[in-house]
C-alpha cells in the first residue's frame, strides 16, 4: 500500500481523474470505454477488438487471479490503457504464472489504479465514450498540456482499425476429432477461443488476413464463412462488406459476430451508427425474436446496425429479419437471412470472458453448413 | 408470458419464530411476496406465527392468520379460505417441509390447491442427497464421494473403506442442523447417532471431506420461459468446514477467473434445469480445490433462503419479490428492474463495489456450548458491509458486529499468545478468526503460513497483510497527512481504529476532527444493480473513501419535504432482533404518510447494516443507507443529508440499544435527535436518578444496591435478603443477569463477571420470589399517555421477560391491579419525561406493584402488543415524536378514539407470546446438551403467538407454533423442587384426570401419592438402583432411569422445577437437556405447567379453530366503537 507514481486520466472534455500509475509508466491515448465485467480481465485486455480504446473497470478489485498462460485471446494485450481501482498485490489462482502489473509492464501497457471508477463511469454514461488519455510519472503535467495532448488523437468514429489487428499470414486451426467441415474465418480482430469452439465441432478453421480475396476464400474450399470481431468503425470496412456481398451471392453458408454482424448489415444495406458508450459487458440480456428466450450474452461493441426489434425488410440477398435485440435498449443484436443460409449476431457466443449461453449459435452455423451441402 | 389468469387468491406461508438458520430474512422475503401479489389483484392469505414480523402486519394481506405453521392448522385455513394456489418458497424450509406435508397428506388436491412457484418433485430431487448427487454427475458435473446410511452399520462401513475425515449431514434438516464433521471414530459414532435422531427420514449422509477448499455459492432464478440468471455469486473468506452461515463471505467472487466462474455458472444453470426447480430462486453450494481446481457441487436450496436475502441486498436485485411475480406466470423479461427502471429484470447483476457478510455469535449466553464453528450453523445474525474494495467492506462489516472488538487493534491481544499457538487457534473456525489471522501476520507470520494454518485463501490474507503493514505505516508516521489519512480510511479503517494506535490524538473525537480539518470524508456511491451503465431511480446508498479528494458523491438534492432519519438496530443478536426492526420499519411507513407538511409527510432515510431485514429493502425508505451503526459512520450519514436537505430529526428510540446508546453522542454533537430527549433516556437506565423518579412519583421498587466489590455486594445482599439479582449495569437481554441464593453463589458470581470496577459496578436487586411479572408498553405525549397493552407473564419473576411466556390481556389480573398499572405507568413517563413509547416491567407481590425497571424505547414486545391489543404503536410513536399528540392520533383514527389497551372488552381475544429457545443448537465440546433452564439472562431467538378466544386455546396454540403440539395422551413425568411440590399436586391430578399416565421421583411421587394421584416412580439418572428412596409399595420402572426412558421416546410431557438453590443441580440439568434432544415438552415453572393444563385441556376438547387477525381487530376496534355509541 506504498504509494506510488501519480497518474491522471484525462478526457477530451477536460475532465481530468487523478490516482497512481499501474503497469507501464508513461502515456497513452485512445477512447475511453467501461466494462462491466466483474470476471476475465485478462480476456478482455487480451481481445482485439479494444485495440486503440482506454477500458476502465467498473469492477474494483482486478487482478485477484494475476495472469497465466492459458487464458489469453490472442497474442498481445490490445487495449491502449487500462484503468482500474484497487489492483491486487498479489494474485491468487493455482493457474497464475505472474501478476498482472507483471504483464502490463512485460507489454508496456499503461495504466492508471486508485482512481474514482464508478464518477468515470457515470461521466462516460452521461457524455458518451470521447477521446483520452492516461498519464503517469513523468508524464503527468500540467493539465492543458495533457488535454491538448488527448484532443489532438484519432476519433474513433471513421477509425479503420481491423488493418491493425488483423493476422498478417492466413493459419489453419485443426478440428478435433475428425473434420467434418472447413471454414474460412476472416480476422478482423479473431479471438482464440472462436476457433477453438468451432473446432471442438469438427470444423477446421482457416484464418485468413482482412485483404484476404473471394478466390483466396474460396482456394480453402470451405463449406462456410465466418466474419469475427472486431474494432474500429464498421462503416470503414468497405473492404469486408464487398467480400461478404460476394460470399452471400455464392450462397455459401455465413456466420458473423460482433464486427461481423455491422459488416452482414451493411452489406444487406444496413446502416451503422455509434451507441452513446457502448455495450461491453457479460451480463448483457439479448431476447431471440422467434423464441422469447432470454440469453445473457458478452458484449463489446461500440458502434450497432441500424434496426428495429423483429423488424422484417427485404434485401438483395431476399429476405432478412431482425433475429435478436437487446432487453436493455433495443438495439439490434442479431439479423438472418430467410432466404440465404446467413445469419449474425452482435454479442459474442465464443464468451471468454463471459457466460456460454448463446454457445449453441455454433452449432447453428454448423447445422447450416451440413443442410448445405 | 403474462400473469396467469386462473389465480385469483394465494396462500403465503411464513417461517415462523425466529430461530438460528431461519431468521428474520423470510420477513423480508414474505413481505415483498405479499406486496407483489396484492399489487397484481389477487387476494392474499397468509399464515405465520411469528408477531414481530411485517408481513403479519394486518395491511400486508386480505386475511392473516398469525397461527402455528402445521399442516393441521394450515388444513383449517385453506378449509376456511379456499385459496387457488399455495407459495411456499418465501417461508424458508418450515413452509416448504409444510407444503410438503401438506402434499402428502392429500390436503392440496382435496381442496384443488395449486402450489406455485415449486414442484414437490424438484423438491425432492433437490433434498434428497443421492438423487441430487445423481443429477449433478448427469450433467457432467463433479460431487463429493459419499454414501446414504440409514443406520450405524452403514456408516461404520463407509468409512472403513474411505477413511477419515468425513462430514455427516441429516437429510431434511434446517440450517445444517445436526451436521458436522467427524475426525476421528469417537467423533463419528456419537455425531451419526446424533444426526440420525436429528433426521425426520432418521438418513444422513457421509460424505468424502472437502474441508479446506474453497466455498462458493450462486444465487440463480429461473422463468416459465426456462430463462435463468446469476443474480450474484459468493464467495466465503472460511473455507469448507464452517457453515456458511457462520463463514465470513464476499460477493462478488473474489479469486476465480472467468473460465472458473464460467463453469461453475454452467454447471449451476444445468442443474437447476435438471432437478426442476419451477419458476424462481434457488442457491447452489460448490467447493473447489484450491490447487488443483476440481469443482464439486454441495448442495442446492430450491427455493428462496438466507443467502438470498443477502444477494437481493448485495446487488439491488430484489429476489422474493421477482419469485414472486414469476411464480404467478411473468417471465424474467416482463418484469422491470426496479432500480434502472428502464432495464429488464432478465439480466445479472454487476457490482462495482465488494460486499462483506460478517456473522454475529451468542456464545456468551449459551455457557459451556463449544465455540468452535462447524457445518452446523451457530451465529445468531449477521451484518452486512459495503466498500469500494475488500478492506473498506470487512471494516465496515467488522464494526457493524457491535460485539467486543470493534475493528483490528481496539482490544490488547489476550495474554500470553505466541505466533505458534495464534497459528494453531487458526486451524479451527471460531468467532472473531480474521482477528486470529491479523494477529498472526503481525507477529511475523507469512501470507503462506497463516493459509496453510487456515485454508483461507491467500488473497484474503494478503488484504489483511497489507492492513498490518498500513498499520506500522501509521504508528512510524511523525504526523496523519491527509495522504496516509486518506489512505487509511479508503482501507476500511475507522477513527476509533486510528485512534487505538495514535494515543496522542485524544480518542476517536480527536481523530475525526483531524479528519475534517483535513478534508478527507467519505462519499456516498449508489447500488444499483449495473455498475453505473443505467441510471439508478433507487437512492440506496453506501459510503466510501476514495483517494481522489474530488471524488463523486451521488447523494441526491431533497425533494421539498424535510428528512427523517432512523437508526436501525444492527445485526440480530438474541435481546434484539426483528422486533426493533419491526418498530424502525413502522417509523419509516408512518412519517412516510403523517398528514404534517402540508400533507406530504417526511422524507424518510434509514440506516441499517442488516440485511435480512424489511427495513434494509429499498422499498421501504425513501432513501437507505447501508452502513454500520457507530457513531462514526452515523455523523457522516446524518453530516451527507443535512448537506443535501433539511433533517427534521432523528430517531433513535426505535431501534433498541445500539441508536439508543448513540444518543447522547449524537446530541452532543449537535444532531436534532427527537423524542424522548437523551436526558431522560439517561436518567432511566441510571438507577441513581431513576431512583429519585420512583421516590416523587411514590412509586416502590425492589431494594437494591451497587457495589464495585464482592465485600460492597455481600453488604447490600445481607442487608436486603437472599435472593438477588446480580448484574452488571446498563444491559440489554439480561446480560450476565443471574439469582444467588446465598453467599457462596454471590461470591462466585463476583469472581466471573470479568469487570468489577468503579466504572462498570455490579447492581444488587432484592428478588421476589414467586412475584406476577408484568410488562407495559405505552406511548407519552407530554399531555397524555396511552397504554398499549398489559402483559402477564406465565412464569414468575426471575424469568427473563424476553424468554417468558406472556398473555394479553393479563389473566389473572383484576380491574384493580390493572388500573394501578396505568397510574404507576403515567407516574413514570411524566417522571421521566417521555415523548414516545415507554417499556416498564413490574412484579406483583402481596398486592404491592412494584417497578422492576422503565425504558424509555420500543421493546421486544411492541409488535406483539401492536397485534394483539390493534394499535400500531411504533407508528404512533413515530409521529409523536415529530410533535402529534395521542389526540390527534385518535381523531386520525390510527389509534382508537376513546380506551387503549388497558381496558380491553370483555371478549377480547387474548393473545399469548411464547419465547422459543436455541438449545438443540448448541452442544458442549463433548457432545453434550447445555442446559435448557430459563432464568434472567434472555436466551430466546425468537417467539411465536397464540390467539383466541381463551386463554387455554392461546397456549396451545403458542405452544404448537413454538415448539410442536403439546400431547393430548400419554406420560407426564413429574419432578419438582420441594417449595413447588404443593403447587404442582392440582396440575398433575387434572392430567391424570384428563387419562394422562403420570411418574415422578420418589420425592414428588410421594407427595403425588398422597394426593390421590396415581403414578409410577422413576429412578433420577445419579441414584442407585439398589437404592433410590421408593416408597414401599410403590410400582417403579425396573432398571431404566428418567434419562432412559425420555431417549426412549416413553414420555410426552415433563415438569421439572430447578430445586431452588442453584448449585450443580445435574439430575435437571440431564433431564432437560434430554428432552431437549428429544423434543419433549419440558416445563420449568409451577405456572408455566398450570398454563400447559390448560392447553392440553383446549387440545383435547379438539374445538381449536382459526381467525384471521383482521376480523379478530374488528372484533376489538368494534366493541370500542359500540362503547361510543
Amino acid at each position: 500500500m506504498t504509494a506510488q507514481a501519480p497518474a491522471a486520466l484525462v478526457l477530451e472534455d477536460g475532465r481530468i481523474f487523478r490516482g497512481e500509475a499501474f503497469g507501464s509508466e508513461g502515456s497513452c491515448f485512445g477512447e475511453v470505454v467501461f466494462s462491466t465485467g466483474m470476471t476475465g480481465y485478462q480476456e478482455t485486455l487480451t481481445d482485439p477488438s479494444y485495440h486503440r480504446q482506454i477500458v476502465v473497470a467498473t469492477a474494483p478489485q482486478i487482478g485477484n487471479t494475476g495472469w497465466n498462460d492459458e487464458d489469453d485471446e490472442s497474442q498481445r494485450i490490445w487495449v491502449a490503457g487500462y484503468a482500474v481501482r484497487d489492483p491486487a498485490r498479489r494474485p491468487s489462482s493455482w493457474r497464475a504464472t505472474r501478476t498482472l502489473q507483471e504483464e502490463l509492464r512485460r507489454q508496456g501497457v499503461v495504466g492508471i489504479a486508485n482512481l474514482d471508477t464508478r464518477a468515470l463511469t457515470r461521466h462516460i454514461r452521461e457524455l458518451g465514450a470521447m477521446r483520452a488519455g492516461v498519464f503517469s510519472g513523468e508524464d503527468v503535467t500540467d493539465d492543458q498540456r495533457m488535454i491538448e495532448r488527448v484532443v489532438s488523437g484519432d476519433r474513433m468514429l471513421g477509425a479503420d482499425l481491423a488493418g491493425d489487428v488483423t493476422t498478417a499470414e492466413s493459419y489453419v486451426v485443426p478440428a478435433r476429432g475428425q473434420r467434418r467441415f472447413t471454414v474460412a474465418a476472416l480476422d478482423l480482430g479473431i479471438k482464440s477461443n472462436t476457433p477453438r469452439m468451432l473446432a471442438e465441432r469438427g470444423v477446421e478453421v482457416h484464418v485468413l488476413p482482412l485483404s484476404s480475396s473471394l478466390s483466396e476464400i474460396t482456394a480453402v474450399e470451405p463449406d462456410g464463412v465466418f466474419l469475427s470481431n472486431g474494432p474500429g468503425d464498421p462503416a470503414t470496412a468497405d473492404h469486408a462488406v464487398e467480400l461478404t456481398r460476394q460470399v452471400l451471392s455464392r450462397r455459401l453458408p455465413l456466420f458473423g459476430i460482433c464486427f461481423g454482424n455491422q459488416i452482414l448489415g451493411r452489406a444487406l444495406g444496413r446502416g451503422t451508427y455509434k451507441l452513446p458508450y457502448g455495450h461491453r459487458g457479460i451480463n448483457i440480456p439479448v431476447i431471440d425474436s422467434d423464441t422469447g428466450r432470454v440469453a445473457i450474452t458478452a458484449q463489446n461493441h461500440g458502434f450497432a446496425v441500424r434496426g428495429e426489434p423483429g423488424e422484417h425488410f427485404d434485401t438483395e440477398f431476399g429476405r432478412a429479419v431482425v433475429s435478436h435485440h437487446c432487453a436493455n435498449d433495443g438495439a439490434v443484436e442479431g439479423l438472418r437471412l430467410l432466404d440465404a443460409p446467413a445469419f449474425s449476431v452482435q454479442y459474442h457466443p465464443e464468451a471468454a470472458a463471459g457466460p456460454h449461453d448463446a454457445a449453441n449459435l455454433f452449432d447453428s452455423f454448423v447445422r447450416l453448413m451440413s443442410e448445405a451441402r | 408470458m403474462p400473469k396467469r389468469t386462473d389465480i385469483n387468491h394465494v396462500l403465503v406461508i411464513g417461517s415462523g419464530p425466529i430461530v438460528i438458520g431461519q431468521a428474520c430474512e423470510f420477513d423480508y422475503s414474505g413481505t415483498q411476496a405479499c406486496r407483489v401479489l396484492r399489487s397484481e389483484g389477487m387476494r392474499v392469505t397468509l399464515v405465520n406465527s411469528n408477531p414481530a414480523t411485517i408481513m403479519t402486519d394486518p395491511e400486508f394481506a386480505d386475511a392473516t392468520y398469525i397461527e402455528p405453521i402445521t399442516p393441521e392448522f394450515l388444513e383449517k385455513v385453506i378449509d376456511a379460505e379456499r385459496p387457488d394456489a399455495l407459495l411456499a418458497t418465501l417461508g424458508g424450509q418450515t413452509a416448504l417441509n409444510t407444503a410438503v406435508a401438506l402434499h402428502e397428506r392429500g390436503v392440496l388436491e382435496k381442496y384443488g390447491v395449486e402450489l406455485i412457484g415449486a414442484d414437490i418433485d424438484a423438491i425432492q430431487r433437490g433434498e434428497d442427497r443421492q438423487r441430487f448427487k445423481d443429477i449433478v454427475r448427469s450433467v457432467g458435473g463433479g460431487v463429493p464421494e459419499s454414501r446414504v446410511c440409514n443406520s450405524m452399520d452403514e456408516v461404520r462401513d463407509f468409512v472403513s473403506e474411505r477413511g477419515l475425515p468425513v462430514v455427516i449431514r441429516p437429510s431434511f434438516t434446517m440450517g445444517g442442523l445436526g451436521s458436522g464433521m467427524a475426525h476421528t471414530h469417537e467423533e463419528l459414532e456419537r455425531m451419526a447417532s446424533l444426526g440420525l435422531t436429528e433426521s425426520p427420514v432418521h438418513e444422513v449422509l457421509i460424505e468424502e471431506s472437502v474441508l479446506g477448499w474453497k466455498e462458493y455459492e450462486l444465487e440463480l432464478m429461473r422463468d416459465h420461459a426456462d430463462n435463468v440468471v446469476v443474480i450474484c455469486s459468493i464467495e466465503n473468506v472460511d473455507p469448507m468446514g464452517v457453515h456458511t452461515g457462520d463463514s465470513v463471505t464476499v460477493a462478488p467472487s473474489m479469486t476465480l477467473t472467468d473460465r472458473e466462474y464460467q463453469h461453475m455458472r454452467d454447471v449451476g444453470i444445468d442443474v437447476l434445469r435438471e432437478v426442476g426447480v419451477d419458476t424462481g430462486g434457488c442457491n447452489i453450494q460448490f467447493a473447489i480445490h484450491p490447487s488443483t481446481g476440481r469443482m464439486v457441487v454441495i448442495e442446492m436450496n430450491p427455493r428462496v433462503s438466507r443467502s438470498s436475502a443477502l444477494a437481493s441486498k448485495a446487488t439491488g436485485f430484489p429476489i422474493a419479490k421477482i419469485a414472486a411475480k414469476l411464480a404467478i406466470g411473468y417471465s424474467l423479461d416482463e418484469i422491470p428492474n426496479d432500480i434502472t427502471e428502464q432495464t429488464p429484470a432478465s439480466f445479472e447483476p454487476t457490482l462495482d463495489y465488494v460486499v462483506v457478510k460478517a456473522p454475529r455469535f451468542a456464545f456468551e449466553k449459551f455457557p459451556g456450548a463449544d465455540t468452535g464453528l462447524t457445518t452446523t450453523m451457530k451465529s445468531v445474525g449477521e451484518a452486512m458491509a459495503l466498500g469500494r474494495n475488500f478492506t473498506e467492506a470487512l471494516g465496515k462489516a467488522m464494526r457493524s458486529l457491535e460485539s467486543s472488538r470493534a475493528g483490528f487493534w481496539t482490544v490488547p491481544d489476550p495474554e500470553g499468545v505466541t505466533l505458534d499457538s495464534t497459528l494453531d487457534e487458526l486451524t479451527n473456525g471460531h468467532d472473531g478468526r480474521l482477528y486470529t489471522v491479523e494477529r498472526a501476520l503481525r507477529m511475523g507470520a507469512t501470507v503462506a503460513q497463516v493459509h496453510e494454518a487456515s485454508g483461507i485463501d491467500p488473497w484474503f490474507i494478503d488484504q489483511i497483510a497489507a492492513l498490518v503493514e498500513l498499520r506500522e505505516e501509521i504508528l512510524a508516521a511523525p504526523v496523519l497527512d491527509a495522504e496516509l489519512l486518506r489512505r487509511t480510511k479508503r482501507a476500511g479503517i475507522s477513527d476509533r481504529q486510528i485512534a487505538a494506535l495514535r494515543p496522542e490524538l485524544a480518542g476517536e473525537y480527536g481523530v475525526r476532527s483531524l479528519r475534517h480539518r483535513l478534508g478527507v470524508r467519505p462519499v456516498y456511491k449508489t447500488v444499483d444493480t449495473c455498475a453505473a451503465e443505467f441510471a439508478a431511480a433507487t437512492p440506496y446508498h453506501y459510503s466510501a473513501y476514495e483517494s481522489d479528494p474530488a471524488a463523486e458523491s451521488e447523494v441526491a438534492r431533497q425533494r421539498e419535504r424535510p428528512k427523517v432519519i432512523i437508526l436501525g438496530s444492527g445485526p440480530n443478536r438474541i435481546g434484539q432482533g426483528i422486533e426493533f426492526d419491526y418498530s424502525c420499519v413502522h417509523a419509516a411507513m408512518g412519517l412516510r404518510a403523517a398528514p404534517d407538511n402540508g400533507g406530504s409527510g417526511y422524507e424518510t432515510v434509514m440506516v441499517n447494516c442488516n440485511p435480512e431485514t424489511v427495513s434494509t429493502d429499498y422499498d421501504t425508505s425513501d432513501r437507505l443507507y447501508f452502513e454500520p451503526l457507530t457513531f462514526e459512520d452515523v455523523l457522516e450519514v446524518v453530516h451527507s443529508e443535512q448537506a443535501s436537505g433539511t433533517v427534521a430529526g432523528v430517531v433513535v428510540q426505535l431501534g433498541g440499544q445500539t441508536p439508543l446508546g448513540l444518543a447522547r453522542r449524537l446530541a452532543e454533537a449537535g444532531v436534532p435527535v427527537v423524542g424522548t430527549p437523551p436526558e431522560a433516556i439517561h436518567l432511566a437506565e441510571d438507577r441513581g436518578s431513576f431512583g429519585e423518579v420512583l421516590a416523587r412519583a411514590g412509586l416502590p421498587a425492589p431494594s437494591y444496591g451497587t457495589a464495585t466489590s464482592f465485600e460492597g455486594a455481600k453488604r447490600i445482599a445481607d442487608d436486603i435478603g437472599y435472593p438477588v439479582l446480580v448484574r452488571p449495569s446498563y444491559v440489554l437481554g439480561g446480560r450476565g443477569m443471574e439469582i444467588v441464593y446465598d453467599e457462596a453463589s454471590l461470591e462466585n458470581y463476583i469472581a466471573r463477571a470479568t469487570e468489577v470496577t468503579p466504572e462498570h459496578p455490579v447492581l444488587v436487586d432484592n428478588f421476589l420470589d414467586d412475584a406476577i411479572e408484568i410488562d407495559v408498553d405505552a406511548l407519552a405525549d407530554g399531555t397524555d399517555v396511552y397504554i398499549g397493552g398489559v402483559m402477564e407473564h406465565i412464569e414468575e419473576a426471575g424469568v427473563h421477560s424476553g424468554d417468558s411466556a406472556c398473555a394479553l390481556p393479563p389473566i389473572t389480573l383484576g380491574r384493580q391491579d390493572i388500573e394501578k398499572v396505568r397510574r404507576c405507568t403515567e407516574a413514570l413517563a411524566e417522571g421521566i419525561g417521555v415523548r414516545g413509547l415507554l417499556n416498564v416491567q413490574y412484579a406483583l407481590k402481596d398486592d404491592v406493584l412494584y417497578v422492576l425497571e422503565a425504558n424509555p424505547r420500543a421493546s421486544r414486545t411492541v409488535p406483539f402488543v401492536s397485534k394483539a391489543a390493534a394499535a400500531p404503536l411504533a407508528k404512533a410513536a413515530a409521529r409523536i415524536m415529530f410533535g402529534a399528540k395521542i389526540a390527534d392520533l385518535r381523531a386520525e383514527g390510527m389509534l382508537p378514539p376513546q380506551g387503549d389497551g388497558a381496558d380491553l372488552p370483555p371478549h377480547a381475544p387474548v393473545a399469548v407470546k411464547e419465547a422459543v429457545l436455541p438449545f438443540h443448537r448448541f452442544r458442549t465440546p463433548e457432545g453434550h446438551g447445555i442446559d435448557s433452564l430459563l432464568g434472567p439472562e434472555m436466551k430466546s431467538t425468537g417467539e411465536v403467538m397464540g390467539i383466541d378466544t381463551a386463554f387455554g386455546q392461546a397456549f396451545a396454540k403458542s405452544q404448537s407454533g413454538a415448539y410442536g403440539s403439546l400431547p393430548t395422551s400419554g406420560r407426564v413425568f413429574v419432578s419438582v423442587a420441594n417449595r413447588d411440590k404443593r403447587s404442582m399436586v392440582f396440575p398433575v391430578k387434572r392430567l391424570a384426570d384428563l387419562g394422562f399416565d403420570v411418574c415422578a421421583t420418589a420425592g414428588t411421587a410421594e407427595v403425588l401419592q398422597r394426593n390421590d394421584i396415581a403414578c409410577t416412580v422413576v429412578r433420577k439418572h445419579n441414584e442407585d438402583p439398589a437404592d433410590f428412596g421408593a416408597p414401599s409399595g410403590v410400582e417403579t420402572d425396573g432398571d431404566r432411569d428418567v434419562i432412559d426412558l425420555i431417549k426412549a421416546g416413553e414420555i410426552d410431557m415433563i415438569f421439572n422445577t430447578p430445586y431452588g438453590n442453584p448449585g450443580p443441580r445435574v439430575d435437571g440439568y440431564e433431564i432437560r437437556t434430554a428432552a431437549v434432544s428429544r423434543d419433549v415438552p419440558c416445563i420449568t415453572t409451577v405456572q408455566g405447567a398450570a398454563a400447559a393444563v390448560q392447553g392440553v385441556e383446549a387440545a383435547i376438547r379438539g374445538n381449536i379453530g382459526v381467525r384471521p387477525l383482521q376480523r379478530l381487530q374488528a372484533t376489538l376496534r368494534g366493541d370500542r366503537s359500540g362503547e361510543i355509541r
